[in-house]
Formats: C-alpha cells, sequence, structure tokens
C-alpha cells in the first residue's frame, strides 16, 4: 500500500504465509533413511554431480529429531517397520515423508515373508518415487514437488469465527 | 588346474577309504566335489577333513539346509544340511550333505568352527532344525514374535507377519556384561 514506498529499500510487504513457506521449502532438513541399495542413490543425490543443496536441502541430519524430510531410501522390513515408525515420530511438524525407491512404495519384488509391502502400512506418505534404484533427478524430482505442491501450498493463517488465528504446527 | 581335479578326487577317495559304507553317495563334476554322508558319521567326517594333513579343509566357508519337500525325484530324507569346506593351502573345495528329517538332531559344528555358530541359527531359524551342543540355538533372521520356519516348502512365502514392538538386545547385553564382570 503505502508503506512500501514510505520505508523505500530496507522493508518489503508479503504474507505470512508467503514468507513462512518459503522459509520452510527452501531449508528442508532431509534425513536420510538409507536401509538399501537405494541409500547409494540417496548419497548421489546428496553429493556434487546431483546437488540437492541446490533446493536448499543442504544440511543433512542424521536425527529425526533435527529433521523434517524423510527420505525412505531401501527395504523395510517388519523389524525395521517398528524402528521406522519410531523414526517418524520422533520428527518434529511440520514434516514430509518420500518413499523412495520400489521397495520403499510396495515391497518391491520383495513379495515375501519379511518385507512391508510399502511404508505406507506403518507411516504416512508424501510422495512415491519409482524405480529400482530412481535417478537421482527423480528424487530431486520429488523433493521439488514437496516444496511446489505440499509447502508452498501449506496455510499457517486460519481463518476461525474469532477472528485470524495464527497455525504454526 | 588338472591338480586340483586330482585333490579333490583324492578328498572324495580318502573319505570313501576311511568311513566306507557311511558315505551314501559321491560325486565329483569338473572339480566340484560333493560326498553325501549318513548323519551318524558327521563329525567324524567333519574333523577328518580338517585335521588330516593332506586334506587341511580349515576353513568352513557355508553352512546351510535344503528342504526336499515336493522334490520331484525320491530322496533319503526331507532336509539335507549342506557344509561347504575350503581348504586355504590346497585351494580346494568340497561339500558335504547330510540327509536328516525334521526331528533329528545333528551334532553342532561350533566344536571345529566357531562361525558355524550363526550358519547353525540360521539353520534353526529357517528350517527348524536342532543342533545338539550349539552356545545359542535360538532365531537371528526373523523377529522374536515370528511364528514358523520360513524357507519350509510348507511355509507359505507370502505369508506376513507384522511386529508390534521390538526385543530389546539385553538378553544379549546382560551376558557380556556379566562376562565381563561389570554386573
Amino acid at each position: 500500500m503505502g508503506l512500501e514506498s514510505f520505508f523505500g529499500d530496507s522493508f518489503f510487504t508479503t504474507r505470512i504465509d508467503a514468507i513462512i513457506n518459503w522459509g520452510r521449502m527452501n531449508s528442508l532438513f532431509p534425513m536420510p533413511y538409507a536401509t538399501a541399495c537405494c541409500g547409494i542413490e540417496v548419497m548421489g543425490m546428496l553429493s556434487s554431480v546431483y546437488d540437492i543443496a541446490r533446493f536448499g536441502a543442504e544440511a543433512v541430519r542424521f536425527s529425526p529429531r533435527q529433521s523434517d524430510l524423510l527420505i525412505v531410501a531401501g527395504t523395510v522390513n517388519y523389524k525395521q517397520g517398528v524402528i521406522l515408525k519410531q523414526f517418524y515420530e520422533q520428527m518434529p511438524e511440520p514434516k514430509y515423508v518420500i518413499a523412495m525407491g520400489v521397495c520403499a512404495s510396495s515391497g518391491g519384488f520383495y513379495d515375501n515373508y519379511c518385507v512391508v509391502q510399502g511404508i505406507d502400512e506403518i507411516i504416512p506418505v508424501d510422495i512415491y518415487v519409482g524405480g529400482c534404484p530412481p535417478r537421482p533427478e527423480a528424487v530431486l524430482d520429488a523433493v521439488i514437488k514437496i516444496q511446489e505442491q505440499r509447502i508452498k501450498k501449506q496455510t499457517v493463517l486460519e481463518p476461525t469465527a474469532a477472528g485470524t488465528k495464527i497455525h504454526l504446527p | 588346474m588338472t591338480e586340483r581335479i586330482e585333490i579333490e578326487n583324492v578328498t572324495l577317495a580318502a573319505l570313501q577309504e576311511r568311513f566306507g559304507d557311511q558315505i551314501l553317495e559321491t560325486h565329483c563334476f569338473r572339480g566340484d566335489a560333493t560326498a553325501i554322508v549318513a548323519k551318524e558319521a558327521i563329525m567324524a567326517v567333519l574333523e577328518f577333513l580338517r585335521t588330516d594333513s593332506r586334506l587341511d579343509y580349515c576353513m568352513l566357508t557355508d553352512e546351510t539346509a535344503v528342504d526336499y519337500l515336493n522334490y520331484p525325484q525320491a530322496r533319503r530324507a526331507r532336509f539335507e544340511v549342506v557344509y561347504h569346506l575350503y581348504s586355504l593351502s590346497k585351494n580346494c573345495r568340497v561339500r558335504i550333505k547330510v540327509p536328516v528329517s525334521a526331528s533329528d538332531v545333528l551334532p553342532s559344528a561350533t566344536r571345529l568352527w566357531k562361525t558355524a555358530d550363526w550358519l547353525e541359527r540360521e539353520i534353526w531359524d529357517m528350517f527348524g532344525l536342532r543342533f545338539e551342543g550349539h552356545p545359542n540355538l535360538k532365531r537371528i533372521l526373523t523377529h522374536h514374535e515370528f511364528v514358523g520356519h520360513a524357507l519350509r516348502k510348507d511355509y507359505p512365502v507370502k505369508r506376513r507377519q507384522p511386529l508390534s514392538s521390538n526385543d530389546t538386545l539385553m538378553d544379549e547385553m546382560e551376558k557380556r556384561l556379566v562376562a565381563k564382570g561389570l554386573k
């Protein structure tokens, strides 16, 4: 309105939603939950050639309590599934999950007595990436989709009967 | 190469000479030597292969089992426990197979090779074959709520058994703490 012309170049106005979502989407902290071969592709994606740091997700935290993007890369057995659930519960909100590879998405080619047929039996998943293993670019595409379709569209301001409430999960 | 094939044949000949009719069958295809041994003689056979200086099979590279249920040709027993031995000094390998039924108890090879510890735990977990004299015969691959022996032919391969909560490894840890005198 008149604010920008009043303050000049030192300030810009935006919406709370936009600025908070911008901050969150460009500073995702991935947690590579690498159980099998897809872990190697995760390592490829995290390092220089396929660089996930371009998208801001540079700070890899190997602790669920310090991360917001869980990349489940690899086969998950029932024994491991209990641990995966604990990991997911330890992550603070808002959190996102990528099921990388066919093993995490659907059990892969392991249709047997010990493999969980898709981690969505255990935790909610945002993006499924197919491939055995998926190209690092495919996982980067998944990260971009989470940024564009999940984080960017998240509403922080919640209109309630009593007025607008800021909902910061 | 001719020498190596001869060593394998020497092994089979030595086994037959010493154990006679307890060696139920031998065959050797292009240097891949196999001997099928009766279960009463298995410990003596393994000990002989390990200690005899001509043969010197010092390494147990693998121990596993096969379930011959529904096999087209009739076999001597439902299961066969297979030992793969390797001689480092002679660079030759031999396979020993022992027909056993589900209720038979074989003597444990841990007396001769410590690596048989986990290998026999896997056989117990997957096939249900017991080994007498094993220090710790409990499951190693399946989770603690799993019922059944997964690699038997009559276990439906897609029967999944979800796990509700993990067991702690405190039982193993307790033993080690006690052994180290820390508890």
